[in-house]
């Protein structure tokens, strides 16, 4: 387990970039914090080191936010789900298999079928400006 | 041209009947009596479209008073949304229109919103500028003639009715959050807290609504807020300092933008385009610059087929029926640029 702090949103952003360098097709991180934690800034910063084109903004409303860069990025937030079968019907699986990088927002909410091997990622307000950022591993990715 | 219109890119699942550009009929899923469809109607689930679209589609014929064997062409948005979603009207449009054998138009659900301030009483005149704020979006864009836009600005982070959601979570108003905060606002002081108003320097025409966000929250930790037990006219004066910020940005970007422009004509669209503070000041901010801001009602607002049968009328008008049963999701599709 790694913690960073970050003091500022592009520091945020820089944690994100710099943590995509263990990622590759088929990975999945789990994004876990609260409203404002910054986890749309940490995604930004992930999808910049996949080269990224489009404007990477928050996916509460549209659930799926799909980018195309060096890799297919799946931006995906659970937050107006309610139960694990919404998530399945929204084609979660199909994502996890999309040959991409998988980034959930909220992932708390996939109790049961959240993947055995997996990034997460914890982001904790500690004041204004400053976070506090966990990463560590699950399964095979450890 | 009889159209039918078909939206299923998200929560709602719609259909709509056009002739010759006039609405006929709108039904929208959200809508539906219950009961009348076996129980509860799912709200998100893109399984819940696939048991909704039949009857859907049926209920827009009947109201309109239109046979399926009168309906010769057929309209679809194809994104952006959910992937899952929009393959459920798709696959119902292309199959409908094969049937008959009429063509299909996909319709691009941004281009949608655009386009619903033609639907009914005051239109906006070409050029204008288009102000998309919803749960999804914020978007600025510049309609220079029917199919010709350019993306100005969009939101870097939250959007705008996304920040009236999570700020009525914090208070612990409840969902939506952009009613309830309407009408808090309309009873506070906007000058009670000053929220911070991003990107308001120099020319851009980008939105950011997430530090919002994050300075009411920090202003409730600050406050010891406790949503079981809140001061009503503390929950008032926030409601509207959080408002006044919001629509301070909204109207400043829109108005910059007809300045730029030199547009005549502002269409708002989007679920926030029913806030009445929205409304009220951009209709004065506009006035002052001799332009006029056009707000569809709430119906043609929130996502519906109504807006994705206009738009695709002009872009019948524009370039004829253009798609062919080739036709998939494109869930990241963006604005299209045409000059």
């Amino acid at each position: 387990m790694e913690t960073f702090i970050s003091k500022s949103e592009s520091d945020t952003v820089r944690y994100g970039r710099e943590f995509a360098r263990r990622l590759g097709p088929g990975s999945f991180v789990g994004l876990y914090g609260n409203l404002g934690a910054g986890k749309t800034h940490f995604v930004k910063g992930v999808c910049e080191a996949f080269d990224v084109s489009e404007v990477v903004n928050s996916p509460t409303f549209t659930i799926v936010n799909e980018y195309h860069g060096k890799l297919p990025v799946f931006h995906i937030d659970l937050y107006r789900m309610k139960n694990i079968e919404e998530i399945l019907d929204i084609g979660f699986d199909e994502y996890l298999e999309g040959g991409g990088v998988c980034l959930v927002e909220w992932a708390e909410k996939l109790d049961g079928i959240l993947p055995a091997n997996r990034f997460e990622v914890r982001m904790t307000l500690i004041d204004d400006a400053t976070r506090e950022i966990t990463i560590s591993t699950e399964g095979s990715e450890g | 041209m009889n159209l039918l219109a078909i939206e299923s890119s998200c929560d709602e699942c719609s259909a709509a009947v056009l002739k010759d550009g006039e609405l006929k009929s709108v039904v929208i899923s959200s809508q539906l009596i219950h009961s009348e469809y076996g129980g509860v109607v799912p709200e998100l689930a893109s399984r819940a479209h696939m048991e909704l679209i039949v009857p859907v589609v049926e209920e827009s014929l009947k109201k309109a008073s239109f046979s399926k064997e009168e309906i010769d062409s057929v309209a679809v948005t194809y994104g952006p949304g959910l992937a899952g979603s929009l393959i459920v009207g798709i696959s119902f449009a292309k199959a409908f229109a094969a049937s008959r054998g009429i063509p299909v138009v996909g319709v691009n659900h941004m281009e949608g919103h655009l386009y619903s301030a033609f639907l009914e009483g005051d239109k906006p005149e070409f050029p204008f500028i288009a102000l998309v704020v919803s749960g999804g979006h914020s978007m600025l864009i510049h309609v220079k003639e029917p199919y010709s836009h350019e993306l100005l600005g969009q939101t870097r982070d939250d959007a705008a009715g996304e920040a009236f959601d999570k700020v009525a979570k914090l208070l612990g108003l409840g969902y939506p959050g952009g009613p309830v905060i309407d009408k808090l606002a309309a009873e506070g002081n906007p000058k009670a807290f000053n929220f911070p108003r991003a990107f308001m320097n120099g020319e851009s025409f980008e939105f950011s609504f997430s530090g919002i966000k994050t300075s009411v929250l920090y202003l409730l930790k600050e406050l010891k807020y406790d949503p079981e037990n809140r001061d009503d006219k503390l929950v008032r004066d926030i409601c509207a300092s959080f408002q006044a910020a919001v629509i301070d940005v909204l109207v400043a970007k829109t108005i910059a933008a007809a300045g730029k422009f030199r547009v005549k004509s502002i269409a708002v669209a989007g679920g926030v385009a029913a806030n009445k503070g929205l409304r009220t000041a951009l209709q004065a901010a506009a006035q002052t610059m001799g332009a006029k801001a056009v707000f569809p009602r709430p119906l043609y607002c929130t996502d519906n087929a109504a807006m994705i049968g206009i738009a695709a009328h002009f872009k019948y008008l524009k370039f004829g029926m253009a798609s062919d049963l080739t036709l998939k999701p494109i869930p990241n599709l963006p604005l299209s640029f045409l000059n």
